[in-house]
């Protein structure tokens, strides 16, 4: 199974943290990577800038609408996504709790769906 | 009585009494896919009521009916093996499976053990969890349990449904979860049991029969597990339930008021289960450090056991609460902790603690911090704060029995 797991913290907490606190947290990061990397359980990830960056693009009318920031104002912003293979739920619960983040903020575990030509899950 | 309908009867009583075991071993079997257990469930029930009065009876039941569900399971595969490769993979791994070791006798309570920890899982929510150990490990109907919890069928069904799904699509094992994860795992499942216990508990009679169903569903499921898992907090869980419904016959009067612990009739209590708890309560906090559950069933065996309000060991119960919250920080176990220091060193000081929890904001709509303060101040005389507080108490009642016993208290002291 593949398990797409999205961190999400406070942005401004964060901003709150030192250089030093700030590099030691991606240092764990780096290596909680590869650790996952290691046990072959790590698909693909990548952390995000921060939510200042973000561009928000629809198309309507086949019209692209573009709009600056997050789609959503939350408390909580996406701040990146680890792609993990677990045997089921509770191996990818065991594996995101590692996820150093998740101290911060949060962690949401979404299971991924396969695209077919049709009988497609909703 | 025929031989049909012998038998007949037989098959009835084995459903009510193995059905969830059967259940259990066949969702093993089947990778916790809820629809094709149920169904291979039913087959193996319709084959039984076909074959046995021809058959006989077969010696080992709940074996035979395993055996017959795993076969209805595997043609129903097949069958949709056709559009499906999912399935068809499932009907190929059961049909190569050693039926010996899929069946095996040992494998059964952890079957069952399996099943209480995949309905409880953490991943499900609360009244997601509550609805799916009702339904699929004490076997309670949907229309059952949507009349317990006062929710319409349909929305019952849907949750239901919701979270079957949710244990097929994200891959929620069935599974009992590893040592390590163990107690944090189980803590979610007494949790559970707990919640159901209270809906029945707190109940009052006359209210709803199938609402008071629920505690003793409540305890059936913590005799269960007690007998699968006897670790200490699921032995002071089931404790906990047993001395607090021991008591159940006295906590309202005829008129569905409720009775304060210190008016109770206590000639009214089950010894017989006050006893059984007691015992429970020593063994849950026997030789390691008691967990909440433990502690909590302490507290109720001191109250059970005592002969009356005034020879309680309220020292004893005052140490324990604050116990209880060094584990589990909470501002109503401080209040019950005011409440018990006051028995032991007069209302002054437990109006100090409560004074305490004010001070902080805590419990402003607990009806019951302002209920203890008024008892508090009532005990020690001081009329106009005690009818100040009942009167503050009134305003935050939900339940129309809880208003009709502080009404009755105010009343008594504007005399």
């Amino acid at each position: 199974m593949k398990y797409l797991c999205l961190v999400y913290y406070d942005e401004k907490k964060m901003q709150q943290l030192s250089q030093a606190e700030w590099d030691e947290l991606n240092r764990e990061c780096m290596d909680c990577v590869g650790g996952l990397q290691a046990s072959g359980h790590f698909l693909e990830g990548a952390p995000l800038l921060s939510t200042d960056t973000a561009t928000t693009l629809r198309v309507r009318d086949s019209k692209p609408l573009i709009t600056d920031g997050p789609f959503a104002e939350t408390k909580e912003q996406l701040a990146g996504f680890y792609m993990l293979e677990a045997r089921d739920m509770n191996e990818a619960l065991r594996l995101a709790e590692k996820i150093p983040p998740a101290r911060y903020g949060c962690v949401e575990i979404r299971p991924v769906r396969e695209l077919m030509d049709e009988g497609n899950q909703r | 009585m025929n031989m049909n309908q012998h038998i007949s009867q037989l098959i009835e009583t084995l459903y009510r009494e193995e059905s969830r075991r059967v259940l259990a071993t066949l969702l093993r079997l089947l990778h916790g896919n809820f629809e094709l257990a149920e169904e291979a469930l039913q087959d193996a029930f319709a084959a039984a009521l076909k074959q046995w009065p021809a058959q006989g009876v077969p010696d080992n039941p709940r074996a035979w009916l395993v055996s017959a569900g795993r076969f209805k399971a595997i043609d129903q595969l097949r069958k949709r093996g056709r559009q499906d490769t999912a399935m068809a993979e499932l009907a190929r791994e059961l049909d190569e499976q050693d039926e010996e070791e899929a069946l095996d006798e040992d494998a059964f309570g952890d079957d069952r053990l399996r099943l209480i920890f995949t309905c409880c899982h953490p991943a499900l929510s609360m009244e997601a969890r509550v609805a799916l150990t009702l339904r699929e490990v004490c076997g309670l109907t949907t229309e059952a349990i949507a009349a317990a919890f006062l929710v319409p069928v349909p929305t019952l069904a849907q949750r239901i449904v919701r979270a079957k799904n949710k244990i097929l699509d994200a891959a929620i094992p069935y599974a009992v979860p590893e040592p390590g994860a163990l107690a944090a795992r189980l803590d979610g499942v007494l949790q559970t049991i707990y919640l159901v216990f209270n809906e029945g508990y707190s109940a009052s009679s006359g209210e709803s029969l199938l609402q008071a169903e629920l505690s003793a569903e409540a305890i059936r499921l913590g005799r269960l597990l007690h007998t699968l898992l006897p670790e200490p907090e699921v032995t002071g869980l089931l404790a906990l339930m047993l001395l607090h419904d021991a008591r159940g016959a006295s906590r309202v009067d005829a008129e569905g008021d409720l009775v304060p612990l210190e008016a109770q009739d206590r000639s009214l209590w089950q010894r017989p289960q006050i006893e059984e708890g007691a015992a429970l309560v020593v063994a849950a906090l026997h030789g390691q450090r008691p967990g909440p559950f433990g502690l909590q069933a302490a507290i109720a065996a001191l109250h059970a056991e005592a002969p009356d309000a005034d020879a309680t060991d309220w020292a004893e119960i005052a140490a324990i609460y604050a116990l209880l919250l060094q584990l589990q920080p909470s501002p109503v176990v401080e209040l019950n902790r005011a409440v018990a220091v006051a028995m032991r060193d007069g209302p002054a000081a437990g109006l100090a603690l409560i004074e305490q929890l004010e001070v902080r904001g805590e419990l402003q709509d607990y009806y019951l911090l302002y209920a203890a303060r008024a008892d508090l101040y009532r005990r020690a005389g001081q009329v106009a704060l005690a009818r100040e507080a009942y009167r503050a108490a009134i305003e935050r009642t939900r339940q129309a029995p809880e208003r009709r016993f502080l009404e009755k208290r105010l009343a008594a002291l504007e005399k």
